[in-house]
């Protein structure tokens, strides 16, 4: 350890006022600080002692929370093309394309966007900032698995710049740097980014005879369209190749889609680290799938089509609203941050997400708009909140 | 009427080095010092005395023009050895070689029972007991031409290694209670007495007649004098309260009986890096190094006047603050850690639970360096502030409001209700490390002086 510090304190002149990559000192810093915590101390008035906790400790508990998503979608992304060419595999085929198909987008989401925010920190002399940990991972996990990787790298980038750096960097972002990328590439490229052919990579191969590459919520929505019960529909598809979408299988996110989001179970999971570790509100996450529920329950009572009809429940395991409910929703920064506000939030996110799905043919996911939609009102519903707290503290002067 | 109040928020601090039940064998403290900076709201203080004067306890130091009643006294007589100033003269201490013997200036007992508000007034001020009443809003002297609606004593401190005061006060009784009988004369309000409700009681407190006793329980911040005027009766815009602790109460009570500034007290030495840890018997402002030197357990430490979440670092020939009857002495954290942001361990204390942070499994006492644990960062996790804060308070919103230089909403978010003290668990919890404390005072100043 000892020789990596003599290290970094022989380059250290160089980054120092008058060397020679002084504009790169943030740089320079952002890397020793990974590699030791820094020296710093207390002042001398104030606390004298600090919480070991950290923002790179806090944001590498969420990438940890998204590993089994990230993990599991690997799998997924190799046993949808098994399926779809109409091949065997053994798990270690799968998970080997999987990570084959996968691995670069991640790679290229985490480098384009350091890059991206390197160039911001040398030019705006701010700190390296932790918060890219998570938005690389995310980026990846939302994207389609067979996206060409210019757009991811096109994504990464509009969404560094424009949805965090043009605001200040980490903490002063307005929308979900993750799902801003998304968003991106859903109204830049709706014909690659939609459509039944993105989510399932068949390479050179030809499609297996009945199979369809339609996620749940397409189905659901064909079938809406067609008047047959949405259930059956979603029962029968891809039937034939034993991958039907059954609510045992949504649930376990055997299902095509983007690659982190098909599995309900590993967003459970996750969200189980991000609760106990109390790093995500539990009353968004509570609030996201608890407001989609009654949200459905509602179209249920009002049905007039056959989506409105849907038993409520599958609505929490198509698509990516748990995915989305427990890792986007809850970023603290673009969420609401009063008490209160996040359950109005969480709720509403549920809420928005079906009523996009089920009202809106042009946008057959919800959840993503339903996200960006509340990041925009998460400060109205916090003005609310605290303008509650200010009228309190004026009544109790006039009592 | 009195109250019980439960608290929930807040965190406990269970820090090794904690003071036993005695007095440790300590040399006593040779030299004493009154430092201007120890009192908020001076504005322009003014020294009465020079270097080589010899002066009594109880003789006026300085003044503060702007309030120039307050007499700021000697702690001791002696010899005025040093008139120390830094930076564009500011005063920063004013030094005293003790007395073998002490002599003290006298003030004239006051009888309490004939006396009126302002002749009581001018006698406790010209006295150099007034110090001790503290002004909420603002955490500043109070000033002697104000009527505060109540005065709040916290009678109990909850603090990391804080003092015991049934340990500390005993024997104070009948002091305490003609300090009380004085403070009643203060106010057409109530006096509020706050005690522990979650331990018995010491005797001193639980006898003092003329207030109003409440009981409070939970986690610190339940202690702080603040916390417990939220629950009370709380700061408006235009109200006025005092608080003191429950050893100025004392320092006026003497004032009363036998007419002197008695500044004798008993001090926690406390803190991990102490090898003898326990009480001593000294007067306000004591130099430290009779109480650390000699009796540290590793060369590189922190010397602390107070608690560690409110105190102030002092060197090792430093001078316990005014208001403080605590020393702390934790090691020093000036040394990188590798990859110490993502290293597990149970004996790094923290509130969180982050991956990695297994300190809530642990629970034992604490040994915490002064390292930072990271770097400054703007706010990002949420939720956390108001996990500590056990009054109905949002304090991102207030700290943003004073960042942003705010004066309606720092005004109607409840900067009238907070000082740092209030705020110290906020930043010692803050992952985004923001000095939040010195944000609060930056923001009452704006508030007071604008």
């Amino acid at each position: 350890m000892k020789a990596l510090q003599n290290l970094f304190d022989s380059i250290k002149p160089n980054f120092e006022k008058g060397g020679k990559w002084e504009k790169f000192y943030t740089l320079y810093e952002g890397h020793r600080t990974i590699v030791f915590a820094p020296d710093l101390v207390t002042k001398s008035k104030g606390a004298q002692i600090k919480d070991a906790a950290d923002l790179k400790r806090v944001m590498i508990t969420v990438v940890l929370a998204m590993i089994p998503a990230l993990l599991f979608g690997i799998l997924n992304v190799g046993e949808q093309h098994f399926l779809a060419v109409g091949e065997s595999a053994t798990f270690l085929d799968k998970a080997l394309f999987g990570l084959i198909s996968v691995l670069p987008i991640l790679i290229v989401s985490y480098a384009i966007g350091l890059a991206t925010e390197f160039v911001f920190c040398v030019v705006r002399n701010h700190p390296v900032s932790e918060g890219f940990l998570v938005s690389g991972m995310l980026i990846a996990l939302v994207m389609p698995p067979h996206v060409p990787l210019w757009q991811v790298a096109l994504a990464t980038i509009f969404a560094v710049v424009i949805g965090k750096e043009v605001f200040g960097g980490t903490g002063m972002n307005i929308l979900n740097v993750a799902m801003t990328a998304r968003a991106f590439l859903y109204f830049a490229y709706p014909a690659q980014i939609s459509g039944d052919q993105v989510w399932t990579w068949l390479g050179d191969k030809a499609a297996v005879d009945g199979f369809s590459g339609a996620t749940a919520l397409g189905v659901a929505y064909n079938a809406s369209a067609e008047g047959t019960p949405v259930v059956d529909a979603l029962a029968s598809h891809n039937a034939g190749l034993g991958a039907d979408f059954s609510f045992m299988n949504m649930f376990m996110g055997w299902i095509p889609g983007s690659i982190g989001e098909t599995s309900t179970l590993m967003a459970l999971i996750g969200a189980v680290i991000l609760v106990y570790t109390g790093v995500a509100s539990w009353k968004i996450i509570v609030g996201g799938f608890g407001g989609a529920y009654a949200m459905g329950m509602l179209m249920n009572v009002l049905a007039v089509n056959e989506y409105m009809a849907m038993p409520a429940h599958y609505h929490l395991v198509m698509g990516g609203l748990a995915f989305g409910v427990v890792f986007m929703a809850t970023d603290p920064v673009s969420a609401a941050q009063t008490e209160t506000g996040k359950w109005i939030y969480g709720i509403l996110i549920g809420v928005m997400t079906v009523v996009i799905r089920v009202t809106n043919p042009a946008y057959p996911e919800g959840i993503m708009l339903a996200v960006l939609l509340m990041n925009v009102f998460a400060p109205l519903i916090d003005y609310y909140v605290v303008k509650a707290n200010k009228t309190r503290r004026l009544q109790r002067a006039t009592v | 009427m009195s109250k019980i109040v439960k608290l929930k928020k807040g965190f406990d601090i269970n820090l090794a080095g904690k003071a036993a039940q005695e007095f440790a064998d300590l040399a006593a403290a040779q030299t004493f010092a009154i430092k201007p900076t120890d009192f908020l709201g001076i504005q322009r203080p003014k020294v009465l005395v020079n270097e080589g004067d010899t002066v009594k306890a109880g003789t006026p130091i300085l003044f503060d023009k702007a309030m120039d009643q307050v007499m700021y006294v000697a702690p001791v007589s002696g010899e005025i050895v040093e008139v120390k100033r830094g930076e564009k003269r500011k005063l920063l201490e004013i030094r005293i070689l003790a007395d073998k013997e002490i002599s003290y200036e006298d003030h004239g007992k006051i009888n309490l029972s004939s006396v009126d508000r302002d002749t009581l007034k001018s006698k406790l001020a010209a006295g150099g007991v007034w110090p001790h009443l503290i002004q909420r809003p603002y955490g500043v002297v109070a000033n002697p031409a104000e009527t505060p609606k109540a005065i709040f004593i916290s009678a109990f401190d909850t603090n990391p290694l804080a003092p015991d005061y049934g340990f500390t006060l005993q024997g104070e009784e009948s002091y305490f209670q003609a300090g009380l009988d004085a403070l009643v004369k203060l106010t057409d309000g109530k006096v509020h007495l706050n005690v522990d409700g979650s331990k018995s009681v010491p005797g001193i407190f639980s006898n003092a007649k003329g207030v109003v006793i409440n009981k409070f329980s939970g986690p610190h911040p339940a202690g702080n004098v603040g916390v417990q005027i939220h629950h009370l009766d709380p700061i408006n815009k235009g109200d006025l309260a005092w608080t003191i602790s429950p050893f100025g109460v004392v320092q006026i009570g003497k004032l009363v009986v036998n007419g002197v500034f008695d500044a004798s007290k008993v001090v926690a030495v406390t803190g991990s890096e102490l090898t003898k840890t326990g009480y001593v018997k000294t007067l306000g402002g004591a130099s430290v190094t009779s109480f650390v030197k000699g009796n540290l357990n590793s060369g590189h430490v922190r010397v602390i006047s107070g608690n560690v979440l409110t105190g102030e670092k002092i060197s090792l020939e430093g001078y316990l603050g005014f208001y403080h009857s605590q020393i702390t002495v934790i090691p020093e954290g000036d040394q990188e850690e590798f990859l110490g942001w993502l290293k597990p361990s149970a004996k790094k204390l923290s509130f969180h639970k982050a991956i990695g942070l297994f300190s809530f499994l642990n629970k034992g006492e604490f040994k915490v360096d002064t390292n930072t644990h990271g770097e400054e960062r703007p706010f990002v996790v949420t939720g956390v502030f108001e996990k500590v804060l056990p009054m109905d308070i949002l304090p991102t919103y207030l700290f943003k409001a004073i960042i942003a230089e705010d004066f309606d909403e720092m005004e109607e978010l409840g900067l009238y209700e907070i000082i740092e003290e209030d705020v110290a668990l906020c930043e010692f919890v803050d992952p985004s490390k923001n000095e939040l404390q010195e944000l609060v005072r930056s923001g009452i100043e704006l508030l007071m002086y604008s």
